[in-house]
C-alpha cells in the first residue's frame, strides 16, 4: 500500500496513460515488484538446486543409497530406557517410536512439574512476606539467567555423587536416592487400581458438571447453591469406595536392595531425572515470570471492585483475577512449554535416549544423514505445532467473549 | 463530642507514650514476616528450611573447603569443596587448547569484547557508526585469534577454545543476526507475496526445531551440500547455525515493533515523498527497534546462554573446555566443583546484562526518549 502512493499506478481515477514503452515499464510499480520477485526466488531456487545436486554426487560417489527404505532394516542397536519394549533386532522405525516417546515421557512430567514450581513460585513472588518473596525472586534470578544445559549437566553431576545404592539416601524407606536414580514405590498390577483411577476421573467429571449447574442456577434464580465442599467429597469418595469394594488390595511393589542393587518399584534413571530437573527447574523460573506479571495485570480497580460486591476473598481470586490474568498467561506459557521439549534434545548429553540422541546413532549406523535429518525436523515440528495448536484452542476459551 | 473539641485547649490532654511498636525493626518485622498467622507459619517454614541447608552448605564451600593445592590427594582428604580444581585448570577452562604461549591475545580478545559490550550500554554512544565500530572489533579480534599477520603465530580455528570463542560465538550471532532479522522482519511485512511466503516459511521452520538440530545441519548436512574440494570451517558453521536461529526469533520481536508503529508514520513518510528504504531507515526502524529494546535484550540474553550449545557438536566454549579439562583422572571427582563455577560464571554474564536489559524497560515505561 505503502509504496503505490509515490508512482500512483493504474488507478481508476487517473486518466489512462499512453502505453509504456520499454524504458518506461520499469517505473512501472508492479512490474518492478514481480521482478524483485523473480530475483530472490530465482536465486533461491537455483542454490538450492546447486546444493541438491552437489550432495547428489557426493553421496554417488561414496554409494550411499537414498530413500526411506532403511526405516525397515534390522536397527543392531539397544536403547537404555523406554516405555516399549526395544530390542537391537527390531527396525529403525521402532527406534524412532521408542525415541520419541522417551522424548515425550520427559517433556510431560517436565511440563506439569514446572507448571506447579512456577505457580507456587509466581504467586510467592508476590507473598507480603518479604522473606518467601525475595526467595523466590532468588531463585527465578538463578535459574532462568544461567544456561539450561550448564543446569542440566550440573545436577547430572550431583546425581553421581550420590552414594552407591547400599548406602542409599531412604525416604521413609519406601524411596530410594542413589547414584543409579531416584527408586519409588509403585502400585502393581492389580485391576482395583485401574477402576480407581475410572472412578477418580468419573467424579472429577460429575464435579465439573456440578460446579456448572451450580453457576447456571445461580444466574437463573440469583441464589447460590454451595457445591465446593460436595465436590471435595465426591472426589475423595469415589477412588476409595471402589479400593474398597475391590477389597482394600495394597499390592505396592516396594524397592528392597539385593545385592548391589535394588529390585522392586519403578526406578528413574539418573540421565531421566537430570534431564527432568534441567528442563522443568529453568522453566518454571520463567512460569513464575509469567504468572507473576498476570496476576499483577489485573487492576487494582477489579480487586477492589469486587471487594466492594461482598465476593470473598477466594471467589475475588476465581472470579475476578483467575479469568483476566490467565488471558495474560496462557500465549507465553505456551511458547514456554514448546520450548521445554524443543530443549529434550539436550538429553543427549547426558545420555538420555530421548529423539536426537537415538537419530544420532541412528545416522551413525544407516548412513542415511539427510533422511533421517528429515524425520528429526519433522517431528519436532509437529510436536512444536501440536502443542500450539492445543494452546490455541485453550486460549480461544478463555478469552473475553464478546456479542 | 467534648473530647472532639478539646484541641482548643492543648494542656487538658493527657501526655501519651511514644508508641513503641509503630516503627522500627519491630513494625518491619511484623508487616513482612508476621502479618498474620498464616504468614508466620510460612516465615517458619522458610526459617527452618533455611536453618536446614544454609549452614550444611556454608560448611561444604567455604569451612572445610581446599582452595588452593596441586595435589588432588589433599582434595580427596577434605571434607569440603575443592575449590583448586579451578586454580589447577582455570587455564585450560578459559582458553581451552589455544597454544599456552599466545594465552596474552584471548586475553585481549576478552578486554576488547567486554570493554566494547561496557561501551554499547551507555546510550550517547547509541547510534549506526556504534554497529561499525563493532564490526570494527569483530575483526580485530579475528586477526587476533587468527594470527598470521603482524608477525603473529598463526592458529586456526580448530585451536580456539575456551571464552575467547565463546565472546566471539555470542558476538558473531548478534551482530551477524540483527541486520537478518531485520530483513526478515520486513519480508514478513512486505506485500511482495514470494517473498512474505519465503520469509515467513523461514521463520516458523526455524523456530520450530530445536537449536541443536539447526547446529547439527550446520555441521553435518552443509559440507554435503557444497562442491567436492569446498570445506567450510567448523567454527563458521555453528556461527551460521547460530545465526540462522537467532535471526529467526529475533525477526518476531521486531516484527511486534514494526506493528507498533501508528498507520500515520509510515503515511507521514510516503506523504514527503520517501522511498521505501528511506522510510524504514529514518522513520519506521528507528522508532520500532526502541519500542522492542527490552524485548531484544531478552532475546540476546539467550544468545549468550545458547553459545552453551556449541560444546554439543564439537567445539570448545566454556563449557565444552570444562569438560575437557575435567577429562583428568586426577581431578575428575571433582566436576561438581567446576560445573558449580561455570554456573556462577554464566550467571555473573546473564544477571548484569538482564540487570541492565530491566532498567532500560524502566526508562521505557517511564516515557523517556532513549
Amino acid at each position: 500500500m505503502a509504496e503505490t502512493l509515490n508512482t500512483m499506478p493504474n488507478d481508476s481515477t487517473t486518466p489512462k496513460r499512453p502505453a509504456v514503452g520499454p524504458a518506461e515499464i520499469w517505473h512501472n510499480v508492479g512490474f518492478r515488484n514481480l521482478v524483485y520477485q523473480v530475483a530472490v526466488v530465482g536465486s533461491i531456487l537455483g542454490l538450492a538446486v546447486f546444493m541438491i545436486s552437489n550432495a547428489q554426487d557426493a553421496m554417488q560417489k561414496r554409494g550411499i543409497a537414498t530413500g526411506f527404505g532403511f526405516l525397515f532394516q534390522e536397527a543392531g542397536f539397544d536403547i537404555g530406557e523406554g516405555l516399549i519394549a526395544f530390542k537391537s533386532t527390531d527396525s529403525f522405525l521402532h527406534a524412532y517410536g521408542t525415541a520419541v516417546l522417551n522424548t515425550l515421557k520427559v517433556s510431560v512430567f517436565s511440563i506439569v512439574f514446572a507448571t506447579v514450581l512456577g505457580i507456587v513460585l509466581g504467586i510467592a513472588r508476590l507473598s507480603p512476606n518479604i522473606l518467601i518473596s525475595k526467595l523466590s525472586a532468588t531463585y527465578v534470578e538463578v535459574f532462568r539467567n544461567t544456561p539450561q544445559l550448564v543446569q542440566i549437566i550440573f545436577w547430572y553431576t550431583i546425581i553421581a555423587q550420590l552414594p552407591p545404592p547400599k548406602q542409599a539416601l531412604s525416604v521413609l524407606d519406601m524411596a530410594f536416592l542413589t547414584n543409579r536414580g531416584f527408586i519409588v514405590p509403585w502400585p502393581a498390577d492389580n485391576p482395583a487400581y485401574l477402576w480407581m483411577l475410572l472412578a477418580f476421573l468419573t467424579a472429577c467429571a460429575a464435579a465439573v458438571l456440578l460446579s456448572r449447574w451450580a453457576d447456571a442456577r445461580r444466574r437463573a434464580t440469583g441464589r447460590r447453591v454451595r457445591v465446593f465442599w460436595l465436590n471435595i467429597v465426591l472426589v475423595v469418595t469415589a477412588p476409595l469406595s471402589a479400593w474398597t469394594a475391590f477389597g482394600a488390595p495394597v499390592d505396592v511393589s516396594i524397592p528392597a536392595l539385593k545385592g548391589f542393587n535394588f529390585i522392586g518399584g519403578v526406578t528413574m534413571s539418573p540421565e531421566f531425572l537430570a534431564l527432568l530437573l534441567g528442563l522443568s527447574l529453568y522453566i518454571a523460573a520463567f512460569i513464575a515470570e509469567i504468572v507473576r506479571s498476570g496476576i499483577q495485570s489485573v487492576g487494582k480497580g477489579q480487586i477492589e471492585a469486587a471487594r466492594v460486591l461482598n465476593l470473598t476473598p477466594g471467589d475475588t481470586y476465581r472470579k475476578i483475577i483467575l479469568p483476566q490474568a490467565l488471558r495474560v498467561m496462557v500465549p507465553p506459557a505456551g511458547s514456554q512449554y514448546i520450548s521445554l521439549v524443543k530443549n529434550s534434545s539436550l538429553g543427549v548429553v547426558i545420555g538420555y535416549p530421548e529423539l536426537f540422541n537415538v537419530n544420532n546413532t541412528i545416522i551413525t549406523l544407516s548412513g542415511h544423514t539427510v533422511e533421517a535429518i528429515g524425520i528429526m525436523m519433522a517431528i519436532y515440528l509437529s510436536i512444536a505445532l501440536a502443542i500450539a495448536a492445543i494452546i490455541n484452542l485453550y486460549n480461544r476459551a478463555i478469552q473475553i467473549k464478546e456479542r | 463530642m467534648d473530647t472532639a473539641i478539646s484541641f482548643a485547649t492543648p494542656k487538658s490532654t493527657p501526655r501519651r507514650v511514644p508508641p513503641t511498636l509503630e516503627s522500627g525493626v519491630l513494625l518491619w518485622l511484623r508487616e513482612n514476616l508476621f502479618s498474620s498467622i498464616y504468614n508466620t507459619v510460612l516465615t517458619g517454614l522458610a526459617m527452618w528450611a533455611l536453618f536446614l541447608t544454609i549452614p550444611d552448605f556454608i560448611a561444604w564451600a567455604f569451612v572445610d573447603a581446599v582452595w588452593r593445592t596441586d595435589d588432588p590427594q589433599t582434595c580427596r582428604d577434605a571434607a569440603g569443596a575443592c575449590w583448586a580444581v579451578i586454580g589447577e585448570k582455570h587455564r585450560v577452562m578459559l582458553f581451552g587448547t589455544f597454544p599456552y604461549d599466545e594465552h596474552w591475545r584471548g586475553v585481549l580478545a576478552i578486554v576488547l569484547i567486554v570493554g566494547m559490550a561496557i561501551l554499547s550500554a551507555f546510550r550517547r554512544f547509541w547510534s549506526y557508526l556504534l554497529f561499525v565500530v563493532w564490526l570494527g572489533v569483530t575483526a580485530a579480534v579475528l586477526v587476533l585469534l587468527l594470527g598470521g599477520v603482524f608477525g603473529l603465530t598463526p592458529t586456526g580455528t580448530h585451536k580456539w577454545g575456551g571464552l575467547p570463542l565463546t565472546l566471539l560465538m555470542f558476538v558473531g550471532t548478534v551482530v551477524g543476526g540483527m541486520p537478518l532479522a531485520v530483513f526478515l522482519a520486513l519480508g514478513r511485512r512486505s506485500r511482495l507475496p514470494a517473498i512474505k511466503a519465503i520469509c515467513v516459511g523461514f521463520i516458523e521452520i526455524v523456530r520450530g526445531v530445536p537449536l541443536i538440530t539447526v547446529l547439527f545441519m550446520a555441521s553435518l548436512m552443509f559440507p554435503l551440500f557444497m562442491p567436492e574440494g569446498v570445506t567450510i570451517d567448523k567454527f563458521l558453521r555453528a556461527q551460521i547455525g547460530m545465526i540462522l536461529f537467532f535471526a529467526a526469533y529475533a525477526a518476531e520481536i521486531v516484527r511486534g515493533g514494526l506493528q507498533a508503529i501508528p498507520r500515520g508514520q509510515y503515511e507521514a513518510a510516503d506523504t514527503i515523498g520517501f522511498s521505501y528504504w528511506q522510510k524504514t531507515n529514518r522513520i519506521i526502524l528507528p522508532q520500532a527497534l526502541r519500542i522492542v529494546l527490552p524485548a531484544l535484550m531478552n532475546d540476546i540474553i539467550r544468545a549468550f546462554k545458547n553459545t552453551t550449545f556449541v560444546s554439543i557438536i564439537g567445539l570448545f566454549d566454556v563449557l565444552g573446555a570444562t569438560a575437557t579439562a575435567l577429562e583428568d583422572p586426577l581431578w575428575v571427582l571433582f566436576a561438581l566443583e567446576a560445573y558449580t563455577f561455570i554456573f556462577v560464571f554464566y550467571f555473573v554474564f546473564c544477571f548484569s546484562m538482564s540487570k541492565y536489559s530491566e532498567h532500560i524497560e524502566r526508562d521505557l515505561k517511564k516515557g523517556r526518549n532513549l
